[in-house]
């Protein structure tokens, strides 16, 4: 494949990026890259006599390494690995050879699919598959130039393999490293020539994670394991109800306990600045706060519940396709369900935390983030410094979820860190983390639809009631020509955000346990009956292979079902069939069946291990546990009242990769949303009980 | 005063004696390997050996651990190469990471305790360790994998 290059972007990132066009570096770049080579896996540039750095994303260094910086925050998913291995693929890089860092905050880095530097929606791959690849194709074309003009050869008769430049002719060969200083005086290719899918040599492979070494011995550095010359721990006391503030705090013994040097009064709560995590928890224990009033300390789940369902009937007009109303009065039965969906934590392992430093004209942020852009704006905002001399360092993520998007830990610890002028981490205990998340939003939907008389759906009626969140990834990829999809747009005020899947996470399970219900009333088997109103061979050929690979059809002991689900977000198909054991209210998940579409595969490795983290990520929505609100605050606190799916209840997970040569679809997120509609689907299989509601409790 | 041993070096701390095991690692001696996931022993991402045994050392008071030896991840072996953190990195088993010093600790302390464990065995020593990414799969395997090893004496 040929490109030709956006020669305004790569000269913008090779100015920026230094080595190229101003023929040094920027000493501001390599301050900054330096300052992440604290973490696992990086290296520091600097003592190098010469670099070449032909654009923001690489530089090859004249010992023959190769610095991938990684624009990506590392949350689990493997973007570490993948995203070098974009990178190394088009340069022909030597891969023992490739080292990786956390790219700092700045403009160049913004993923294109999200429009700022944020790792979010499935889009890492699908946003820098290209400009990856085009970035390392660049170099290794510069690399090339190099070599035959030290030769005195043709280019045509060079060609890099392996972290060398090869002359075919003579069989010459120069190192990567060799050909650092002289590469980077080559000008810029216009246009550079990408490999076929056919000659990748890493991408498809299995190549082992960059980031697992570190995460086996300690080593590896989360927000939480920051630690800074002169620090201070904080603890935030937080308002138990949605939007209440502090108008009273009475210090008691707080300020005389050990290690406990400052109390402070910010939007948050009431916080205490401590020499340790643990001084800052006890002191924090020590306060007496009242808290002002807030109109939401009305707020309770059974009338948010109440309010959705009722909000069913007066919804407005979304989509429509065909004449529903007609196929209604045509129909020759019709069917009708309610579904209801609670809120839902994020529940990352790693509890929320930010540690900042503010000096004069200067500000530092280590943030577990999945917006180091918006970690910087907010960082300037606060300091009232130019975003430019806000520096983000990155850490590892201790899970994410689309919770580490949001930025009141951030907020938290730089206003902290002005105030009191030392470095300070904002700790948040487990309980803060639970009571005070940005929610899945709890959404409720109603379903309806028209039978012809050989059991053929004919119109599809959706509506779905809750906040703007949960209204987005409705898709059915069913033939059905009359479909309607309304929506009544209900914000109850409990904090909501993005957590895995987002609205698909709402709509995939009203949408398949419906479709479950169709194929019941219908007398047709549940996979059949989808697969025979599948128009594209794309999700065909996931459910298939779905149901083949789980010997679909083979006969079960009483007490045990089998179900399926089929669903597509953020560009990928993912088939799930479960296989559950119901005995009296208890259900067990044996075992489940992926099938996955996520078009071309850069590590499979990583496609596997996010199917089976979606799936259990869904088990435990659909399972274990729930958030309920009780005067205005979350009813909820820590794993003991919000559990999450456990090593003895995990089921055996096979995941199943449909070859593909489409374009990358995302794989962090469309393992989730299947999930709880398959194993609610096997329910009704093993026991012909409707699950119509989360998380499942049988006899409820 | 508290006198600990920490993989195999000696520690005077001066930190009050009702404070956590877990906060002395990581705040007084800055071993953050080991981490704060719940603070009341429901997540296991804090999971330490003392003398051996797998503990909690968020609810554990530094006092409870005087005169015993603790181990935390960064003593589990001298170069990241015990048998179980080897079969960890064969079988991919992180994701974000976080619980994997408490799922590996949990894991080393009953592969000292019970050569051969069975199923149940695994399953009541791993089902204290929480994983929000899901990777009990793989942290089966591992197990398994070291398991098999040390059955053909090569662990």
């Amino acid at each position: 494949m040929k490109v030709v290059l956006d020669r305004r972007t790569f000269l913008k990132t090779a100015a920026a990026g230094g080595a190229l066009l101003l023929g040094i570096h920027l000493p501001g770049c390599r301050e900054e890259r330096g300052a992440s080579a604290s973490l696992p896996g990086s290296v520091q540039p600097v003592g190098f006599t010469s670099t070449f750095a032909p654009n923001a994303w690489l530089q090859v260094n004249d010992d023959g390494t190769v610095v991938v910086q990684v624009a990506a925050s590392e949350m689990g998913q493997g973007v570490m690995t993948a995203i070098p291995m974009l990178v190394a693929e088009e340069l022909e890089a030597d891969w023992q050879r490739v080292r990786v860092e956390f790219a700092p905050a700045r403009a160049e880095y913004a993923n294109p699919l999200m429009g700022n530097q944020a790792t979010g929606g499935s889009t890492a791959i699908r946003g820098f598959f290209q400009p990856l690849r085009e970035a390392g194709a660049m170099a290794r074309e510069m690399l090339v130039a190099a070599a035959a003009a030290r030769w005195g050869v043709a280019p045509g008769s060079c060609r890099a393999d392996r972290g060398e430049i090869i002359h075919l002719p003579s069989g010459r060969r120069l190192g990567f490293g060799e050909l650092a200083s002289e590469a980077a005086r080559q000008p810029l290719p216009e246009q550079v020539r990408l490999k076929e899918s056919g000659t990748f040599r890493l991408l498809g492979t299995p190549v082992p994670r960059m980031d697992t070494p570190a995460k086996v011995n300690g080593s590896a550095v989360f927000g939480q394991d920051v630690r800074v010359p002169g620090m201070l721990f904080a603890s935030i006391e937080r308002c138990p109800w949605f939007r209440g503030k502090a108008v009273r705090v009475e210090v008691g013994e707080a300020l005389r306990l050990p290690g406990v040097v400052d109390v402070q009064i910010i939007d948050a709560g009431v916080a205490v600045l401590a020499e340790s995590t643990w001084a800052a928890f006890k002191g924090r224990s020590a306060l007496q706060v009242q808290w002002s009033p807030s109109k939401l300390q009305g707020l309770d789940s059974g009338a948010i519940r109440a309010r959705l369902q009722k909000a069913l009937d007066r919804p407005k007009p979304r989509r429509n396709e065909g004449n529903v109303d007609k196929a209604f009065r045509a129909a020759d039965r019709t069917i009708e369900a309610e579904f209801a969906l609670p809120y839902q934590a994020h529940a990352c392992m790693e509890p929320m935390n930010c540690t900042a430093q503010v000096g004069s004209g200067e500000c530092t942020v280590w943030a577990p983030t999945q917006a180091p852009g918006r970690t910087q704006q907010t960082a300037a905002r606060i300091t009232g410094l130019p975003p430019d001399r806000v520096r983000v360092v990155t850490t590892f993520l201790g899970g994410g979820f689309g919770r580490r998007s949001e930025q009141d830990f951030v907020e938290e610890a730089v206003e902290l860190a002005r105030r009191t002028g030392r470095p300070v981490q904002v700790a948040w205990s487990r309980e803060d983390d639970i009571r005070h998340d940005f929610y899945r939003p709890a959404s409720h939907s109603r379903l309806r639809a028209a039978l012809d008389a050989q059991g053929r759906p004919i119109a599809w009626h959706q509506i779905t009631a809750g906040p703007g969140l949960a209204q987005g990834g409705i898709d059915i990829p069913y033939a059905i020509p009359n479909l309607r999809l309304e929506q009544a747009v209900v914000e109850p005020g409990v904090p909501v955000g993005f957590w895995r899947a987002v609205g698909a996470s709402n709509n995939a399970f009203p949408v398949e346990c419906f479709m479950d219900e169709l194929a019941a009333a219908a007398g047709r088997d549940p996979f059949e009956f989808r697969r025979d109103l599948l128009a594209d061979a794309r999700p065909r050929a996931v459910l298939e292979l779905a149901a083949q690979k789980a010997g679909w059809g083979r006969h079960l002991p009483p007490g045990q079902g089998r179900g399926i689900a089929l669903y597509r977000s953020f560009g990928s198909f993912v088939a799930q069939v479960a296989e559950v054991s119901v005995e009296g209210e208890r259900v067990r998940v044996r075992r489940i069946v992926c099938a996955v579409d996520c078009g071309v595969v850069v590590n499979p490795n990583t496609v596997e291990a996010q199917m089976e983290s979606g799936i259990v990520y869904g088990l435990t929505a659909a399972l274990e546990s729930a958030i309920t609100v009780r005067d205005g605050a979350v009813a909820q606190s820590n794993f003991h009242d919000f559990p999450l799916l456990r090593f003895d209840a995990m089921p055996q997970v096979e995941v199943h990769i449909v070859p593909s040569g489409e374009a990358p679809g995302g794989i962090g997120e469309p393992g989730t949303p299947p999930a709880a509609a398959a194993v609610a689907n096997a329910i009704f299989a093993a026991t012909g009980q409707r699950i119509r509601a989360l998380p499942i409790r049988l006899g409820a | 005063m508290v006198t600990l041993s920490v993989n195999g070096r000696r520690h005077d701390l001066d930190i009050a004696l009702d404070t956590p095991l877990l906060w002395a690692l990581r705040d007084a001696l800055g071993l953050t390997g080991t981490k704060y996931g719940c603070g009341i022993a429901q997540c296991g991402a804090c999971t330490v050996h003392l003398d051996g045994k797998a503990v909690r050392s968020c609810v554990l008071p530094v006092s409870a651990a005087e005169g015993k030896e603790v181990t935390t991840i960064e003593g589990l072996s001298e170069k990241g190469d015990h048998p179980l953190q080897r079969a960890w990195i064969a079988e991919e088993v992180p994701q974000c990471g976080f619980c994997q010093s408490g799922q590996l600790m949990a894991a080393a302390a009953l592969l000292a305790q019970d050569p051969a464990p069975n199923e149940a065995a695994i399953e009541e020593a791993m089902k204290g360790v929480l994983c929000r990414c899901g990777s009990y799969q793989r942290v089966r395997r591992a197990i398994e994998r070291t398991l098999a090893e040390r059955a053909r004496g090569l662990a």
